[in-house]
């Protein structure tokens, strides 16, 4: 039995990247806890302007800004550790609460724009693997490079124009039909939330979408010219057993990876995407809480998304580690 | 051999190099280079070539206000691209947005040049801790997409500044977000070049004959890490101008007062339900034009210097 704490062993790697996650994580959380400190003054924002200076004093005393700098930032990690990340300086409710309500419509436009991605991503890719020439899939292969190319809230400006102004057939912003589903808001289950919901979805999946279709096609190209689809066709399979049964099957491996490791890009672009269309999740309350120089909000918004990157890679490293032995030997 | 370079003029040598051959029978390098050329060149000469000075009250005349394009119904012949919600004539204000859009652009991918070489080239030729806490820095931000990077660097740099002193310092804001942003790449390139320069002989040379590491590094290691960084430069241009943009049109860029390129998209959306289409249209094709052509000559700059493509 190997020795468990050996370089090399699977438990040293992991605990590795865990105490680099913790690192970036304290990193961060120390950055949000100065924001506090650095950025507006607290007692300003909660007692306004007029108050007189024995209150200031007070609300310093209650709020602990006196205490040395290590003793409220300990304090400030207990709360968070728990999710309590104070009162938001302008709309005065708890910012994880605000956070909570906020998160299902980011979480739901991120879906939907996966899917979206995934599927018409492998559909295409499939096509333009195996009629390479044909000029359908030229057309797709330029109109995919653009769509790479443009800045995303140029499409969606685009989008809007076409589809919300001149056709009129979808709403240009937010998000309708909302009904509640045992605490979670979902836009899915009504004809309205989905007319709301599918420009924003779109625009959100164009560049995953292009990204998926190219990684797919340049693997199909790879797998048609192997040994065994040369003898697939010998056997005289069908062209579809081929293409679907033992073409597609074979790339999935990296196209799964590239779709694990992309949804951290979803989320950053929601921020731009939910801003255009005035989606109303949490990159949108990010995007407000800076104009509002609303700190809580804004430390909050800090340490979920570190957290959320943190644990993503946690799990493609990890991932990779089973999947790929070479790692193991130490070196990336 | 020695007559025979010197037969040659300066400018005959110049065509034959390699890079510069390669430029001249590349038709979609030599386009996007004269695009870029002739885009960076109108926007620093705008208020040369602009037919009014959109900043200048005195020259605007809300009477002329959401004007159409010359060509189209409506349109006045006095202000080619139409006029914008104030009155102001959108071809001026396009050439003073874009020069505002390539300026931060430049100055960003400045920063970052800066910042990420100097990290990489210590991280290369010092290595062992210095490089590793280095280089795991730049990996774990490198994990991050880069906008979503700039958009938090530029929002707390935003809301660190009080608010009377927001609009006048925001472009500087914006910079250093996209500064801030842009340095692991070059640190990357920069390292990998260090780390090959650093084993050849004439650099060993160097050190055996005593020289400090100071010169070491400044006279022959940094020259030789220009090639690649350039490219990386070339090609983060273009994402730089993206990302002023976007950072821009969401409201947390450069001030409609000065408006960039984003700034003028921005505030044309808004007019975008009301059918006025030229006020938006216009800037952003401008914006895709100006980062599609840099964006070509990064990649023809990245075909040319890389010997391992050819």
């Amino acid at each position: 039995m190997a020795p468990l704490l050996l370089e090399g062993s699977m438990f040293y790697f992991i605990l590795n990247r865990l105490a680099q996650s913790l690192l970036v994580m304290a990193v961060v959380s120390a950055i949000s806890f100065s924001l506090f400190n650095f950025v507006g003054d607290p007692v300003n924002n909660m007692v306004g302007q007029d108050a007189t200076r024995e209150q200031r004093i007070e609300i310093r005393q209650q709020l602990g800004l006196d205490d040395p700098i290590l003793v409220q930032y300990q304090r400030f990690m207990l709360n968070v550790a728990q999710g309590d990340f104070g009162l938001s300086y302008r709309i005065k409710q708890p910012v994880s609460q605000l956070i909570l309500e906020r998160l299902p419509a980011t979480l739901e436009l991120v879906f939907a724009s996966a899917v979206i991605a995934v599927l018409t991503g492998i559909v295409l890719g499939v096509y333009t693997g195996i009629r390479r020439y044909s000029w359908v899939s030229k057309i797709i292969m330029s109109v995919s490079l653009i769509g790479v190319s443009l800045p995303t809230f140029i499409i969606g400006i685009g989008l809007i124009y076409l589809f919300a102004v001149h056709l009129r057939w979808l709403p240009s912003s937010g998000r309708a039909g909302v009904i509640e589903l045992g605490g979670w808001k979902t836009s899915l289950l009504t004809i309205d939330g989905w007319r709301s919901i599918i420009l924003p979805a779109v625009t959100l999946s164009l560049f995953q979408l292009t990204m998926i279709l190219r990684l797919v096609r340049a693997e199909m190209l790879e797998v048609m010219r192997s040994d065994y689809i040369k003898f697939a066709r010998a056997r005289g399979l069908a062209n579809r057993a081929i293409h679907f049964g033992h073409a597609l099957r074979n790339t999935l491996v990296p196209v799964i990876t590239i779709i694990g490791l992309n949804i951290g890009g979803l989320i950053a672009y929601s921020v731009i995407t939910e801003t255009v269309f005035q989606w109303p999740g949490t990159g949108l309350m990010f995007i407000q809480a800076v104009d509002f120089v609303d700190v809580p909000i804004m430390a909050a918004y800090l340490i979920f998304v570190a957290l959320l990157f943190v644990v993503i890679n946690l799990i493609v490293d990890i991932l990779y580690f089973v999947v790929d032995p070479r790692i193991r030997r130490g070196g990336s | 051999m020695a007559k025979l370079d010197q037969s040659n003029s300066r400018w005959q040598r110049f065509l034959d190099n390699d890079i510069v051959y390669s430029f001249f029978t590349t038709p979609g390098a030599v386009i996007a280079a004269s695009i870029t050329f002739i885009a960076i060149t109108a926007a620093f000469a705008a208020p040369l070539i602009a037919p009014y000075n959109p900043f200048d009250p005195a020259q605007i005349s809300l009477w002329d206000g959401k004007l159409p394009p010359a060509w189209s119904d409506g349109g006045s012949s006095a202000y080619l691209l139409g006029t914008d919600n104030q009155g102001r004539d959108m071809l001026s204000t396009i050439l003073y947005g874009g020069r505002i859009s390539i300026l931060v652009g430049i100055a960003a991918v400045f920063l970052g040049m800066l910042l990420g070489v100097t990290l990489g080239v210590i991280s290369g030729y010092f290595g062992g801790f210095t490089d590793t806490v280095i280089m795991r820095i730049a990996d774990v931000q490198l994990t991050i997409p880069g906008i979503l990077v700039a958009i938090l660097i530029n929002g707390i740099g935003r809301a660190a500044l009080p608010l009377e002193l927001r609009e006048e310092f925001a472009i500087y804001v914006v910079i250093v977000a996209i500064g801030l942003t842009d340095w692991p790449q070059f640190a990357r390139v920069a390292r990998g070049a260090t780390l090959v320069e650093a084993e050849k002989e004439y650099v060993q040379a160097a050190k055996l004959i005593g020289l400090p590491k100071i010169t070491i590094i400044l006279r022959h290691i940094l020259p030789n890490t220009l090639r690649p960084v350039l490219v990386i430069a070339t090609i983060g241009l273009a994402l730089a101008i993206i990302a002023e943009a976007t950072l821009s049109f969401l409201g947390q860029g450069i001030p409609p007062t000065t408006p960039s390129l984003g700034t003028l998209i921005r505030v044309g959306n808004e007019f975008l339900f009301s059918g006025l289409w030229w006020i938006t249209l216009f800037p952003a094709i401008a914006l895709i034009i100006l980062v599609f052509s840099v964006n070509l000559l990064g990649d023809w700059m990245r075909d040319a210097l890389n010997p391992k493509l050819r």
